[in-house]
């Protein structure tokens, strides 16, 4: 692999939210626009339902902890989707690149952009609702992998799909996180769904680390719940790249390459 | 020394066949034009050398390496434009140059930069968005960074459809230097047969995915009997 081949793919995303004010301002707008909104309904929760304990640090902690599995996602989808629309896909990939050094290229891009969401959320936390996702803990850092590495799952298996069925299929790139949303249990615990969808959330490594951080901020420390995330999220990175190089072998086939974006 | 060989290429797609049993070479230093009708299987053979589109059947040689096997390492060494891909819009000609020569692992890149925009006349140009070129400047901005790796084997595809004949004269005389003094190998496919007349040692005519004539322009021109390529363009295409 080509270090200097992945930092083109960076320094191309990178170039392009440099020089358009409103690619930067959306890296921005919308963590900001969230933490706001929903930090004060969850103030007024907290005032209305006097019963329910560290109402705000459950919700803020799921709030900037979704983002970041979102924002990995984006970060990889988004990108690949930047490239399709300038049509500068057959430039890339007529270069000596290799598809894993574009997709590590991403995976920067896709850090950078977790960075910077997660700066701004945690920032306005404390700011705003005096609450600092840094009482997580060293817990927080395997949290926070194990929802990168979900988002770049979903992210790579997202291309994939777009790489199959073209510029249609673009709104997937936004929609596809938020369908894990829901047996994610990013704001309720995973014993509030129906059986049929626990077992279902058994196998989305986000529902335990959500658990996880659940179980953090009651001072309930819940390692197994960490390590069978990771263990899914290891699966399905392999799975994900798996898919994505079946995908492109067949674009190569079918000859869509050229023509995606079109 | 041959640069490019392909061997009885075939492309199939869902419902047409693009190619059939395409078989040709090109030596070091020769510019091959490819000629043919739309529809003819130009562009797709051109992305089937490229590694952008797998072939059916057949082979195809660079360097005397298989693509397959050895892509990265042939691509290094070959470039490609055309007048229908364009660069990312919202970099500058300098940025999106320095990205492409990070790709292709120029050394010294800004120097390299420099060299490739002063021999398409638009290193004025190079703060300027890609957004606010012309047609022409943006074709002159995609043969700039085909060169930028100093290729041994150049694609191009209609490189000079929206040049206005001043630079579309430099860039055939350009490449001619290249040829002369670097050895440059061109594979060239153009509507415009007056220039391909001009700027080709040998052609190859593709009609409906097979090679139906080939050889230097004059060899082709006394054997049919006609004046000019455009001249043979519809003699031969009336079959």
């Amino acid at each position: 692999m080509s270090l200097r081949r992945v930092w083109a793919v960076f320094l191309r995303q990178a170039y392009l939210y440099r020089r358009s004010f409103p690619r930067a301002l959306e890296v921005f707008y919308w963590p900001t626009l969230d933490i706001l909104l929903w930090g004060f309904v969850s103030i007024y929760l907290q005032k209305s339902s006097a019963g329910l304990p560290r109402f705000v640090a459950f919700f803020l902690g799921a709030l900037i902890l979704w983002d970041i599995l979102f924002r990995a996602q984006q970060g990889i989808t988004v990108s690949f989707l930047e490239d399709m629309w300038a049509r500068n896909l057959i430039n890339l990939f007529v270069s000596p690149m290799r598809v894993s050094e574009y997709l590590a290229g991403l995976v920067l891009v896709s850090i950078l952009k977790v960075v910077i969401s997660f700066v701004v959320m945690s920032t306005l936390a404390g700011l705003f609702y005096s609450f600092s996702i840094f009482k997580l803990g060293l817990l927080l850092l395997p949290m926070v992998l194990n929802l990168v590495a979900m988002g770049w799952a979903i992210g790579i298996v997202t291309m994939a799909l777009i790489l199959r069925f073209g510029q249609e299929a673009e709104v997937l790139a936004w929609a596809v996180a938020f369908l894990f949303m829901p047996i994610s249990a990013v704001f309720y615990p995973v014993d509030v769904l129906p059986p049929l969808l626990r077992g279902v959330a058994f196998f989305v490594p986000s529902s335990h680390t959500f658990e996880a951080m659940r179980g953090a901020i009651n001072g309930d420390i819940r390692v197994v719940e960490l390590a069978t995330a990771t263990v899914e999220n290891a699966v399905y990175i392999v799975l994900s790249l798996i898919f994505f190089r079946l995908i492109y072998r067949n674009a190569l086939k079918r000859g869509v390459l050229p023509k995606i974006g079109e | 020394m041959v640069i490019l060989r392909v061997e009885a290429l075939e492309k199939e797609f869902a419902r047409t066949r693009a190619l059939k049993g395409v078989s040709f070479s090109l030596r070091e230093g020769e510019i091959l034009g490819v000629l043919g009708p739309n529809g003819a299987g130009k562009t797709t053979l051109i992305h089937c050398i490229l590694g952008l589109v797998e072939p059916t059947k057949g082979r195809v040689e660079v360097f005397g390496l298989q693509m397959d096997r050895h892509r990265s390492e042939i691509l290094s060494r070959v470039n490609f434009a055309s007048s229908y891909v364009s660069l990312p819009y919202s970099l500058t000609v300098e940025e999106n140059l320095v990205v492409y020569a990070y790709l292709y692992g120029i050394s010294n890149p800004r120097q390299r930069i420099r060299e490739v925009l002063e021999l398409f006349e638009i290193w004025h140009l190079r703060g300027k968005t890609t957004r606010g070129l012309s047609t022409g400047q943006m074709t002159r901005l995609c043969l700039a960074k085909a060169m930028l790796n100093r290729p041994k084997l150049l694609m191009l595809d209609e490189p000079t459809a929206g040049l206005d004949p001043e630079i579309a004269a430099k860039t055939r005389t350009l490449l001619m230097r290249l040829k002369e003094c670097e050895g440059l190998s061109v594979l060239y496919t153009s509507h415009n047969l007056r220039e391909m007349e001009k700027v080709a040692d040998r052609v190859i005519f593709l009609h409906e995915g097979r090679i139906i004539a080939e050889g230097p322009s004059s060899q082709l021109l006394s054997s049919h009997g006609v004046g000019s390529l455009e001249e043979l363009f519809f003699k031969v295409l009336k079959g």
